[in-house]
């Protein structure tokens, strides 16, 4: 299959049944007890890259090539349709944290979709009649365009949107020319972040590059239902629909339980598939999560049933153990069909505001 | 909120505009930001739906500006929370705006200027920046005046847009230039017609596009002279509007409401905005200067309003958003009443609804509607400490009997009804637990759960919230909660609480309350452990019989598909022969005489059409209406000789018949058209078959089906506008409904010819009037919509095969209703034991295979059969 049948092959797939995404990858690396030394490698030694290299975690698409091929056939071996690629913080603006240069984060980006695009091709020709899929991981920055950098100054921004934008655009040139089916916009934190990134691919593809789905996942933080910028929902819907997602959601912060009212607010409105991966519930005191497969997989089998959603599949805390007990529950169960798309004007600021056609 | 039909103008605050107000373009310039801020709040406060922002002086680095300003009101949420117009006539700022946006802002504005290639550059690139876009009537050739031009240019805009650069239709705003009339110079007379009627075409032939305006370049040649220029506004936007106009650059302060305008001037200002008169200029100018004081004439006029009795003050100062005296006259009316609750009740509400009158006949505009709102808000704030005290001194102040949460939906942000509600329980001894506007199902759920609430109140005003409390029940069924929901606000009624509501909701009561006044009994009632269950009860019974007579009865048990069809009608066709029609293909039939057709016309649907229930010609005799129905009917007749003798219809016929067979439940075209239908389901205890009309026609060998479309003609439609225009609504509507039953009568007409004649299979038939009534003849015309039918899509493929369009001038809408209104269209079959039957509801197996036969997915097929399922198809299992 070349990479448009797999496209094709996906959209199928997303008509027929409810499509499962793979779950965490932090906690499934710490479990590993990697030392520095494994995230340093030979290419990254300490008097050229000073300080503390461990922790992360998108280097070792570079110096550990092993772990991350693991993760991603552990991830589809417990019944994934989809693995994402290891490069959540692969911007030079993300990665400037540890001093990496420009050409370290275009490498991990490329290897990355490799890695991921050799397991999900090895998958796929094991089970010819589940193919496997691979979005390119583009994670939300430290930097945020709507927030104040400073608490004296309302109007400060600790970055500029073109800064954003070139960052974004050289992550997404390099998970496209690696391989990857489509692009998980993820854990957006600040919806102009996000549409830095939309306006990079938007562009991208008039120059020329290949058009990939588009998956845009928000967070909604707390039980306000806004994302931290201050969005509702159907706001951040608006200030990304012009994307024409493939799929759009949320993951990330919440439970299942607490993400519920999120999901089905945005399943209301939205002309296309919804996909949700929420934590394996909120962190105990002791920073972990405690949520057992068969509790997130009950909950997410409920919206699955009440016809909320397309895609599923786990946040922080989730693993293979989850993601195969959410498969096995919404396995047969009938995918939501997308609102029919409404003619009108779909303005935001922080709320939403309709103007009839 | 959503911005419904009702309020369908967009009110853009202009204060944040630098090239607008002076007092904003002084505070930037000087680098006094925070109060730039302010003057962003207060319009937001004043109900600005969307704010502009516009940085171009000459003197400032605009788009440094822009960026300064956009980051700080980004960090205000009372701001932040209304999207923004990007208002810049250098790219650059634009951009720069657009890199400050988080939500989904519009641009102001881009356009065919410096040509085709920069405007499609600049469109792109406000579709990767997901704006949407106002666009100026200007190409390369200048700025569009008249309408012709601003057509042609807006209409080459959007084709490139929707085409070329892939925009959506309904992010494009036209900005058909609004330019200064009454100037002295003769060839400005036209500009503001030109505008109206330039609008109107353009939201005809661009589909899905907005249009806006800056209204006060309309009255610039009367600057200096603010209510001349207020006058000019109203005026502009009354006839603007409902030509399409749906956004504007408009300060709620610079406007009148229309009625308000002193005649004379209005009449003048009409005549300019109109072109009506070539003196219309001089004869504005000519009374113009006796308004320019009128800053001493507004304070004579309060004067003379002031000295109304209170309840109209209150009424006046309600409708035209005035605070200034509000407490004063409110202790007024409190000293007047019995109780403080009597003032709300009594001239509050009346003053609002007149608010609501105006607003409905387009007669004021919603930033009015908004400042009445305010005036509203501050009445029953000062009546709040009264009522307070009374509640103290009857001792009702700690006894509550009962805590209801009340909550105006989310998307919706109107809470003035809610608000009176609350008051009103309140004084009658309820806690009241206000959630306030746009409340989230969630938050509504969870504190009514935490705070132990007994009732739950919803409220809304727009028609999106009907959906929403309809989720929020939903939702309180999934979570099992009994508390009794209460629904109120002015789109809700008791049906839509039957029909939607009440079906989601089993584990608690719901109930819908109409007025503020009745609220009181139903809470206590449903509060009184005595009288609950039977209220709620009758309550739930009620909506079950209402819902029963708009679905004609609950869902019955349905025959699977394939039993229904097993179950047919079995026609002996080896011992019939088909008749053979005189032609085969389309004929089309005019210059039919009227009087003949006169004689067809059923009158019993004609008194319905007036609300007059009853047989024709009995009905002229009955007791309760037979007065009105003679009456009519005298009027009619007079109408009629007129209409007859002036042939006032031009109605005409087009005919077909077709070889064909039926496959299944399907009827196949020789020439390859297929006509789909539909089968009853209905489990039958007598020996009945289930019809579907393919049954009345042969599956192999030759046979036939007709199909023909009638109509009175487009001239009714004129000539009722014409009374329209002569202030005569009587006989328009009468014009209208004489159309329809002549359009009746041709089809009932070309049947007999079909039978006798053009079929010939029933030449001898000879049948009156009344017998045709009881469709004693041999043979049907079922039309598509109508029970035998009830899928209006095929009408599709009939007028295609009848080229209905080009023969007889019958088009169909896009929701297949033909205009115009007055004609008929249907299919022929002439098997003697072909008769009319209704479908009556369907199940999903029969609508899962119609959707493939029809090369249609599921939900398209659910969305045309709706009216008939025998399901909910939004049922989750």
């Amino acid at each position: 299959m070349n990479r448009q049948d797999r496209i094709d092959a996906l959209k199928a797939a997303a008509k027929e049944r409810i499509l499962i995404l793979d779950g965490a990858w932090g906690a499934m690396i710490q479990r590993r007890g990697l030392e520095e030394s494994d995230y340093r490698g030979d290419r990254f030694p300490e008097d050229k890259y000073p300080g503390q290299m461990k922790g992360n975690n998108d280097i070792l698409c570079l110096t550990r090539p092993d772990i991350v091929t693991d993760l991603h056939n552990a991830y589809y071996g417990a019944g994934a349709d989809i693995s994402e690629t290891n490069t959540f913080s692969s911007t030079v603006i993300a990665q400037d944290d540890y001093k990496l240069d420009e050409q370290s984060v275009w490498d991990i980006n490329m290897e990355g979709a490799k890695l991921g695009r050799a397991a999900a091709d090895a998958w796929t020709a094991k089970t010819p009649d589940k193919p496997r899929f691979l979005a390119g991981s583009i994670g939300p920055l430290n930097k945020m365009l709507s927030m104040s950098s400073d608490v004296n100054d309302p109007g400060a921004r600790s970055v500029t949107f073109d800064e954003v934008y070139n960052a974004y655009r050289q992550q997404i040139r390099a998970l496209n020319e690696g391989g990857v089916d489509l692009y998980l916009i993820e854990t957006i934190t600040d919806t102009l972040n996000c549409k830095a990134a939309i306006k990079a691919i938007m562009d991208l593809e008039d120059e020329g590059m290949d058009k990939l789905p588009i998956w845009i996942s928000g967070t909604i933080t707390d039980r306000s239902g806004r994302t931290l910028s201050g969005q509702t929902v159907e706001a951040f819907w608006n200030s990304v629909r012009h994307a024409k997602p493939f799929a759009i959601g949320f993951n990330c912060a919440l439970g299942a339980d607490l993400m519920r009212p999120h999901i089905a607010a945005l399943s209301r409105v939205a002309d296309t598939l919804v996909a949700a991966y929420p934590n394996a519930g909120l962190p105990n005191e002791m920073g972990e999560y405690d949520e057992q497969p068969e509790q997130t997989s009950g909950a997410v089998g409920g919206w699955a049933k009440d016809g909320l959603v397309n895609i599923l599949g786990g946040c922080c805390g989730t693993t293979p153990d989850h993601i195969a007990a959410i498969a096995e529950a919404v396995d047969g169960v009938k995918p939501r069909d997308p609102v029919p798309g409404k003619h009108t004007m779909r303005l935001s600021g922080l709320e939403p505001f309709e103007v009839g056609a | 909120m959503t911005n419904s039909a009702s309020q369908n103008f967009v009110n853009v605050g202009e204060r944040t505009n630098v090239t607008g107000s002076a007092r904003f373009r002084k505070m930037v310039t000087e680098g006094r930001y925070a109060d730039a801020v302010e003057v962003a709040r207060q319009q937001v406060e004043n109900g600005a739906q969307v704010i502009d922002v516009n940085m171009d002086e000459g003197m400032l680095d605009g788009a440094e500006a822009m960026r300064t300003f956009l980051n700080l009101i980004a960090a205000e949420p009372d701001i932040a929370r209304v999207p923004l117009m990007i208002d810049s006539s250098k790219w650059e700022v634009i951009e720069a705006g657009l890199k400050c946006v988080q939500g989904k802002a519009i641009v102001n504005s881009i356009s065919m200027k410096e040509g085709e290639e920069i405007f499609r550059k600049q469109a792109r690139a406000c579709l990767a920046y997901g704006a949407a876009v106002v666009v100026m009537a200007f190409d390369e050739v200048g700025q569009a005046d008249t309408k012709d031009r601003k057509v042609e240019i807006c209409q080459r805009a959007f084709r490139i847009l929707t085409e070329d650069v892939g925009f959506p239709a309904e992010d494009i705003i036209f900005d058909p230039n609004v330019f200064a009339v009454a100037t002295g110079i003769e060839e400005h007379n036209n500009y503001a017609v030109d505008f109206i009627e330039a609008a109107r075409v353009i939201r005809e032939t661009c589909p899905g596009c907005h249009i806006s305006g800056g209204l006060s370049n309309v009255s610039f040649s009367f600057r200096g002279n603010e209510p001349v220029r207020r006058a000019m506004h109203s005026v502009f936007l009354y006839h603007a509007i409902p030509a399409g106009m749906d956004m504007g650059i408009v300060n709620a302060g610079q406007l009148d409401i229309y009625d308000d305008i002193e005649p004379e001037l209005r009449e003048r200002v009409e005549d300019v905005i109109l072109n009506r008169r070539d003196d219309a200029t001089e004869r504005l100018i000519e009374i113009a200067e006796g308004f320019k004081g009128q800053k001493g004439k507004t304070a004579e006029k309060d004067l003379s309003w002031r000295e109304a009795p209170v309840a109209k003050r209150l009424e006046y100062a309600l409708v035209h958003g005035i605070t200034e005296f509000i407490d004063a006259d409110t202790e007024e009316a409190r000293l007047a009443s019995e109780r403080p609750l009597h003032v709300i009740e009594g001239p509050l509400m009346d003053g609002m609804n007149v608010v609501g009158d105006l607003f409905g006949s387009g007669k004021m505009f919603l930033p009015q509607v908004v400042k009445s709102a305010r005036v509203m808000k501050q009445a029953v704030a000062w009546l709040e400490p009264f009522m307070e005290e009374e509640k103290q001194r009857l001792g009702t102040v700690d006894v509550s009997n009962g805590k209801v949460l009340m909550a105006t939906v989310k998307g919706d942000v109107h809470d003035i009804g809610k608000n009176i509600v609350g008051v009103v329980l309140a004084c009658n001894g309820y806690e009241i637990l206000d959630l306030g506007v746009m409340v989230p199902a969630e938050t509504i759920l969870d504190t009514a759960i935490k705070e132990n609430v007994d009732v739950i109140g919803l409220s809304g005003l727009i028609t999106p919230s009907l959906d929403e409390m309809v989720y929020v029940a939903a939702e309180m069924e999934r979570r099992g909660m009994v508390q009794p929901l209460l629904i109120g606000g002015a789109t809700t009624s008791p049906a839509h609480t039957a029909v939607k509501i009440d079906p989601v909701i089993r584990c608690a009561p719901v109930v819908h309350v109409s007025d503020a006044s009745r609220a009181v009994g139903v809470v206590s009632t449903l509060l009184s452990e005595d009288d609950k269950p039977g209220f709620v009860t009758q309550t739930k019974a009620r909506y079950e019989r209402m819902r029963e007579a708009r679905s004609g009865g609950p869902p019955k048990p349905r025959l699977p598909i394939e039993q229904a069809r097993e179950a047919r009608l079995k026609l002996d066709w080896d011992s019939y022969t088909p008749p053979a029609p005189s032609f085969e293909g389309v004929r089309t039939f005019e210059d039919i005489d009227l009087a003949t057709l006169a004689r067809y016309i059923d009158w019993t649907p004609y008194f319905s059409a007036w609300d007059l229930a009853g047989q024709f010609p009995q009905i002229l005799e009955d007791k309760i209406v037979g007065e009105a129905a003679t009456s009519l009917w005298n009027d009619t007749q007079g109408m009629m000789q007129q209409l007859v003798g002036e042939a006032w219809l031009k109605p005409k016929a087009v005919v077909g018949f077709w070889k064909a067979n039926s496959v299944g439940d399907d009827i196949h075209l020789q020439s390859g058209e297929v006509f789909h239908t539909l089968r009853q389901q209905m489990v039958k205890d007598n020996t009945r078959p289930n019809f579907a009309m393919s049954d009345f026609v042969a599956p192999e060998g030759d046979d036939w089906i007709g199909g023909f479309c009638v109509t009175a003609g487009p001239q009714a439609e004129e000539i009722a506008k014409e009374f329209i225009e002569k202030r005569d609504d009587y006989s328009s509507i009468m014009v209208k409904a004489l159309a329809d039953r002549f359009a009746e009568a041709m089809a009932e007409y070309m049947h007999e010819r079909v039978r006798k004649e053009l079929w010939g299979y029933a030449p001898d038939e000879d049948l009156g009037n009344a017998e045709l009534i009881k469709e004693k003849y041999r043979g049907i015309r079922p039309a598509p919509g109508y029970p035998s039918q009830p899928e209006h899509s095929e009408k599709e493929t009939l007028f295609k095969l009848l080229e209905a369009e080009d023969r007889i001038g019958v088009e169909l809408t896009s929701s297949f209703a033909m205009t115009p209104a007055a004609s008929v269209s249907g299919l022929y079959f002439a098997h003697p034991e072909s008769v009319y039957f209704a479908v009556g509801r369907i199940e999903k197996d029969q609508v899962e295979d119609y959707a493939q036969r029809k090369g249609w997915d599921t939900r398209k097929a659910e969305r045309w059969l709706a009216p008939i399922l025998n399901y909910d198809p939004f049922a989750v299992d």
